[in-house]
């Protein structure tokens, strides 16, 4: 039964992938498979978190072949935790997608890519062979692609050659890397890798492979100076499409990082260290610059992944528990947070029909409910206390206080202020401002002497002739649309609400993300689970 | 300046009657209130902790001393008179229950910071504190002002508090907790600690920012945009005092660092003089109040600065004093304003007659801020300049003289505040000094006036008579308030004894000389402020100069921004790639001197003949096809390439290998020619330098892939895994070819995965070809503007999109691309 629970997070997608193949002309079955995979998917990770929390690693050698000759799929804590939160994330999004992704895109296997997306995902979280890393990679950069193009508009074309080409060279780098490594090594399995290298009889050559996958999957993770297919195709696809990807993709690429060197590379630390502190520094600095200099909704969200990306990337350049913790919990509450907040661009897309900042506006004042439900993650990325954000920064400012890394500490809380400069950027234009169309008032007239009371009672700002699409805000085809919106704001919603909730009960997260730590500390355990001793 | 109860679309003018939750929420706030005046009379010291987050070290624990029960009473007390007064102020008005809200929240927050005893929990308050605060100056949202007063305030209190938290982290680290009842008990680990220094620095920045210090204070006469209720809850009484709370509740472990007292007494003091000085100078109520509220943080922080047992007493007592009267002051403004439509002060006067009660309350604020006996400032007054005249040598001069000049101008401030526009005539010269107030021949006669709500009127009048109370019952004031407050920030048990008449001595002298200089002020103003004004000193550092200096930063924020991320994010491919690669090769070719010490490749020149052949065919091929100058010349190359590969898998025996190369490599040339032969003829756009750079790169990554394979090679340890496979296949796996065994079953998930891939490629290609979604199909405006080439260029040159959207063509710019 155990062994059941490693296989479904991969036999789940892909069955459910395959099945909404062949249900391509009744989208409304594809939906409800689809939303029931994800259910399953869900379920499957968060019970396999609870399974390796209590009983320790979990490993599953595939077709019985033993390492390292097979393939053999590993759960340790880091991969079951990234794996349930995928599990959210995709159900969260298939959700949102009941009514979030047009009817056409959906005849044209919205659901099979997300799925084998969702797959290829999970695999990258799970495997414990480099060539498999590499097959589950290819499995999910060649569905993102799909994603980003599907439907053909001019800008998503554009904006998937970037993706695809520079991403292919990312692979092209991670095989030869591989190669090199089973050159100089003769293995494949990463335990099998990690006690050789570890154990000294392999020569420097590894160490190159190493810094060649750093490269490639440096650019999956979007680190800076490789980071620029991400803002260039983000904001192309549709929301749905765009939450998917911001949320899950670079963090396959951080999880690679983080595995690579913390279980491969442990010997090379004194030269990585130094180059992942500045890397990580440069990659906060620029990307929230970046997003400083946007005026489009999800062009800002796009540049604030590749800024907190160098958050984590601190956290595995420290190297400290406390570091590795505070890494974990940032990528649990990023993906959340992160996913959400595209959620919602879409939802403001909906409702105002623009993701410009400057042709959105009077959210605050005509819907409530949604600019609360921004300013939960919007806060929480920007670090406001107490939501989730607030203490995946605070473990990683303290834990650089105390290794005395002053510089990037420092510029980790700076980065946290211009975050939330440019969020109050969204709040203020998206949210607050007066719709445009509608007259704004920037500066009463003195000549107001006579008491309030003569004023004319509530005057509705008069509605433009242009038909522009915020004009008819309160109109009543808008709040159709509102009512069309009841799943995506659940998803959204349901996001939100962990926000707080991890938040106010930070506790489980991070006793959970401490135990990760140690366990990404110790790599004598993973290599003793996957290659036990006796045999 | 007198759009707050303009506000064209909040209010309707009819008077609904107040719901019975929104007449009854000032109970929240007097629930605190009690419970607190339960602890303050009882006198006991409360500790509450919750577990929070352990593994953090984060408890939520408080602790409930004097210093934060005095602090509890101000909060709790002055909130049940706000959520009296703004039903009242906001009646009928649509937003009002978001400002409810926030405001709740906030008190909440304050009582949070001034009890916690976790610095992490102290923080978390701090910043809520901060946030609620922007959210209730960005009240009137709508407005540009008020969003952009928001914002500088949430950007400086911002920035202070992320300098907070590394500060109070610095302590916690020397102190090995992050209780403060422990770190302010190893007073002595952190008085020798390296670290002390950034920390207090950092701290203070924290300090300073929140409580409006110079050069920090410009943001707080700017959130004079929040509603009146707001300012004289958060921005006078409250929350603004949280930095003057910190450096108190810090005080028993850092007073005597000489960095501490000295940047505290120097900022307090600099900031008693420009906020007292500039508040005469203003016309406007509420930014009179704001520059004066900031003259008194200013007198607080240089009184806790200073940290003798006087100087402590004094600042409680003017703690305590300054709420009262500021937040009457400020409610007062708010129901002036209210009545009238204007805070100008230029055009109020005469409003006795309409509002007698108002006034009333206003001369007793007045009397109090101006510390005339019997009220609580002249108690708090009293101890400052004994204080002050007590130390030694020039900095009882220096202290003194702030004192004097910050009281002279509080007492001018109260004439201004309080006195003229209920008592003033029209056109008093004294008041109206140079130009002549917009819209000037529209003064409101008092008749004029609206009528008021008990709502608004009854909160400034106990606020007000509080400050009798405070003054007429010294010795209560000392042992319920005073005492228990100064022994929290003193560390020991201190009693004091508190009275009005403290016989003829030097501070009775110093106040009737500051009562004398004050109305001196108030009837030479105009005179005063010609001499404030000059040279344009006062002015520059009062509001010219920070406010240049944000504006500023905040400029050339945006324009590094736009610069870096238009270098960076350039919207060329092939500019991405080069920057990708050569990051590649950079990368590796470091790390490969680094690591490799050592290679041997002299096996590698035991080369046969014929072995050499298809690399320099290879070579051969590539150099014809870099060069070529047809299109379908260069893809021909390109096939030999991938022919000569082929062969050499023949000749190291791995035909199956090769027959799959050819295959592939033929169908490439064939796809690869049916596609260009519809393109137009190769043509070279590209310069000479970027066809060197360009050939630099591609040669530094070819070259160092060859040197890593080579060595690699030669570094090449026998694989067990191969060995299993070769002795294996046949045996267990029941299969003769060994590499169709290792694809379908040793590693055969990798061919799942790799299956996957195809039919999800297959698919794609479909909808690629079928589906072309036009931009009619989505919001129109969104479509043509989205690439990410346009969005590079920002509107700003992005005359020819469709130039620029296509990366191969070179550039109208002419950068050679």
């Amino acid at each position: 039964m155990k062994s059941i629970l490693l296989v479904l997070p991969l036999l789940v997608p892909l069955s459910t992938a395959a099945v909404c193949l062949v249900l391509w002309t009744r989208p409304w079955l594809q939906r409800a498979v689809s939303l029931l995979g994800t259910v399953t998917l869900l379920l499957a990770g968060v019970s396999l978190v609870s399974l390796v929390a209590s009983e320790g690693i979990q490993v599953i050698q595939l077709g019985n072949w033993q390492a390292p000759v097979g393939i053999t799929i590993v759960a340790d804590l880091f991969g079951a935790i990234m794996v349930a939160v995928s599990g959210l994330v995709a159900f969260s999004v298939v959700l949102y997608s009941m009514q979030g992704i047009d009817r056409v895109r959906e005849s044209f296997g919205f659901h099979s890519l997300l799925h084998v997306l969702f797959l290829g995902v999970n695999g990258s979280f799970l495997t414990g062979d480099v060539f498999n890393l590499y097959v589950w990679f290819e499995t999910m950069l060649i569905a993102s692609f799909v994603l980003v193009a599907l439907g053909g508009e001019k800008a998503q074309l554009e904006g998937a050659i970037k993706y695809a080409t520079l991403n292919l060279v990312s692979s092209a780098i991670f095989l030869a890397a591989a190669g090199v490594l089973y050159g100089t090594v003769g293995t494949l399995n990463m335990a099998d890798l990690a006690q050789r290298i570890g154990s000294g009889e392999v020569g420097g050559v590894a160490s190159v492979a190493g810094a060649m996958l750093l490269v490639s999957f440096g650019l999956k993770a979007g680190l800076f100076p490789l980071f620029f297919w991400l803002p260039a195709s983000y904001h192309t696809p549709p929301a749905v499409i765009s939450a998917v990807m911001a949320g899950l993709l670079t963090k396959v690429g951080v999880y690679a990082l983080v595995r690579v060197v913390s279980l491969l590379f442990v010997r090379d630390l004194a030269y990585l260290q130094p180059l992942l502190l500045v890397v990580a520094g440069l990659t906060m600095v620029t990307g929230v610059l970046g997003a400083a200099a946007q005026g489009e909704f999800r062009r800002v969200l796009s540049f604030h992944i590749i800024s907190q990306i160098g958050y984590m990337i601190l956290g595995l350049a420290l190297f400290t528990p406390l570091a590795l913790a505070g890494m974990v919990f940032y990528l649990v509450h990023h993906i959340i947070v992160k996913t959400n907040l595209f959620l919602i661009a879409g939802i403001a897309h909906r409702v105002c029909g623009s993701y410009r900042l400057e042709q959105l506006g009077g959210i605050y004042r005509s819907r409530l409910w949604l600019a609360l439900l921004f300013l939960v993650p919007a806060m929480s990325l920007a670090g406001i206390p107490p939501l989730s954000g607030f203490w995946a920064k605070l473990a990683l400012v303290r834990a650089g206080l105390e290794t005395e890394h002053y510089l990037v500490t420092a510029a980790a809380l700076a980065v946290g202020l211009l975050t939330l400069f440019s969020m109050t950027k969204i709040w203020n234009e998206a949210f607050w401002k007066r719709a445009p169309g509608s007259s704004e008032t920037q500066t009463p007239p003195p000549s107001a002497s006579q008491p309030p009371a003569s004023q004319p009672p509530t005057s509705q700002p008069p509605t433009s002739q242009l038909p522009s699409p915020a004009a008819g805000l309160d109109s009543d085809a808008t709040l159709r649309a509102t009512g069309n919106m009841g799943w995506m704001v659940a998803a959204s919603l349901l996001l939100a609400l962990l926000t707080v909730g991890i938040g106010f009960f930070a506790e489980p997260l991070f006793a959970l993300a401490n135990e990760t730590a140690a366990q990404l500390l110790n790599p004598a355990e993973y290599i003793e689970a996957v290659l036990p001793k006796g045999a | 300046m007198d759009d707050s109860t303009t506000d064209d679309t909040g209010r309707g003018n009819d008077r609904p009657r107040l719901g019975v939750a929104e007449s009854l929420l000032a109970t929240i706030p007097l629930i605190a209130f009690l419970v607190a005046a339960y602890l303050t009379v009882t006198g006991r010291t409360l500790r509450l902790v919750w577990s929070w987050v352990p593994s953090l070290q984060v408890e939520a624990s408080f602790q409930l001393d004097g210093l934060s029960l005095l602090f509890c009473l101000l909060i709790s007390g002055i909130g049940v008179m706000i959520f009296v007064y703004a039903p009242g102020y906001f009646r009928g008005h649509r937003d009002r229950w978001r400002l409810y809200t926030w405001l709740l929240l906030f008190m909440a927050a304050m009582l949070g910071l001034v009890t916690a005893d976790n610095v992490i929990m102290l923080f978390v308050c701090w910043e809520l504190t901060s946030l609620t605060s922007y959210l209730l100056i960005g009240f009137k949202h709508e407005s540009e002002k008020a969003r952009a007063a928001a914002l500088q305030a949430l950007l400086i209190t911002g920035a202070g508090g992320l300098c907070l938290l590394a500060g109070l982290l610095l302590l916690s680290r020397i102190a090995e907790s992050q209780e403060l009842s422990t770190i302010l008990g190893a007073a002595d680990a952190l008085k020798q600690s390296p670290l002390i220094t950034p920390a207090i620095i950092l701290i203070l920045l924290g300090a300073f920012t929140k409580s409006a210090q110079f050069p920090f204070h410009f943001w707080l006469p700017n959130a004079m945009e929040a509603p009146t209720p707001v300012s004289a809850y958060l921005h006078s009484a409250t929350m603004v005092k949280a930095g003057v709370y910190l450096v108190a509740r810090l005080s028993p472990a850092l007073t005597g660092v000489p960095l501490w007292d000295n940047l505290i007494v120097a900022a307090g003091g600099v900031t008693a003089v420009v906020g007292g000085a500039y508040a005469v100078r203003q016309y406007d109520l509420k930014r009179i109040l704001a520059f004066s509220t900031i003259s008194a943080l200013g007198c607080l922080m240089l009184l806790l600065g200073l940290g003798t047992k006087l100087a402590i007493e004094g600042a409680m007592l003017f703690l305590l004093s300054h709420a009262l009267y500021k937040a009457t002051l400020f409610l007062v403004a708010g129901a002036v304003d209210l009545g009238t439509g204007t805070r100008d002060i230029r055009r109020l006067y005469g409003l006795f007659a309409s509002y007698p009660l108002l006034a009333a309350a206003a001369i007793l604020a007045a009397c109090s801020k101006s510390g005339l006996p019997p009220f609580g400032g002249f108690l708090a007054k009293e101890v400052v300049y004994e204080a002050t005249t007590t130390l030694s040598g020039w900095a009882t001069w220096a202290t003194t003289i702030v004192a004097l000049l910050a009281n002279a101008c509080f007492v001018a401030v109260g004439g201004l505040a309080a006195v003229h526009p209920f008592f003033g005539k029209p056109g008093e010269p004294s008041v109206v000094p140079h130009e002549s107030p917009p819209g000037s021949s529209q003064l409101p006669a008092g008749g004029a006036a609206r009528l008021l709500g008990w709502r608004l009127v009854f909160p400034p009048v106990v606020l007000g008579l509080l400050g009798i109370v405070l003054g007429v019952l010294p010795s209560v004031t000392a042992l319920y308030f005073i005492s228990p407050a100064m022994s929290a920030v003193m560390g020991q048990d201190i009693g004091v004894k508190l009275s009005l008449w403290h016989g003829f001595n030097l501070p009775l002298l110093l106040s009737v000389l500051t009562v004398a200089a004050g109305v001196g002020i108030y009837v030479q103003r105009r005179r005063f402020v010609a001499w404030v004004d000059a040279g344009g000193i006062l002015r520059y550092a009062a509001e010219g100069g920070p406010q240049a200096a944000y504006r500023g930063s905040l400029a050339l924020l945006k324009f590094t921004a736009t610069w870096q991320t238009r270098i960076l994010q350039n919207g060329r491919l092939r500019l991405y790639l080069i920057t990708v690669l050569a990051s590649f090769a950079g990368l590796v070719i470091a790390a490969f001197l680094y690591r490799v010490e050592y290679t041997q490749f002299g096996k590698l020149l035991n080369l046969r003949l014929y072995e050499l052949v298809f690399p320099v065919l290879i070579l051969a091929a590539l150099a014809m096809a870099v060069t070529s100058t047809s299109r379908l010349a260069a893809v021909c190359a390109l096939g030999v390439i991938g022919f000569a590969l082929a062969m050499l898998f023949v000749l190291f025996g791995a035909p199956d290998l090769a027959m799959t190369q050819l295959a592939i490599e033929t169908l490439t040339v064939i796809l690869f020619v049916f596609v260009i032969y519809r393109l137009p003829r190769f043509a070279t756009l590209s310069s000479r330098g970027v066809r060197i750079r360009d050939a630099v790169v591609s040669l530094a990554v070819g070259g160092m892939m060859t040197v890593i394979v080579l060595a690699a090679t030669s570094a090449h340890a026998p694989s067990r895994v191969s060995q299993f496979f070769v002795d294996n296949s046949l045996a267990i796996a029941k299969g003769r070819n060994m590499v169709n065994v290792i694809l379908v079953d040793f590693r055969g998930v990798d061919t799942l995965g790799e299956i996957t891939v195809i039919a999800v490629a297959a698919l794609g290609i479909f909808s690629l070809m079928r589906l072309r979604l036009e931009p009619s199909q989505v919001p129109a405006e969104a479509a043509a503007d989205r690439t990410e080439t346009t969005l590079a260029a920002n509107g700003e040159d992005a005359s020819s999109p469709s130039e620029q959207a296509a990366p191969d063509k070179p550039s109208a710019t002419g950068r050679g691309e």
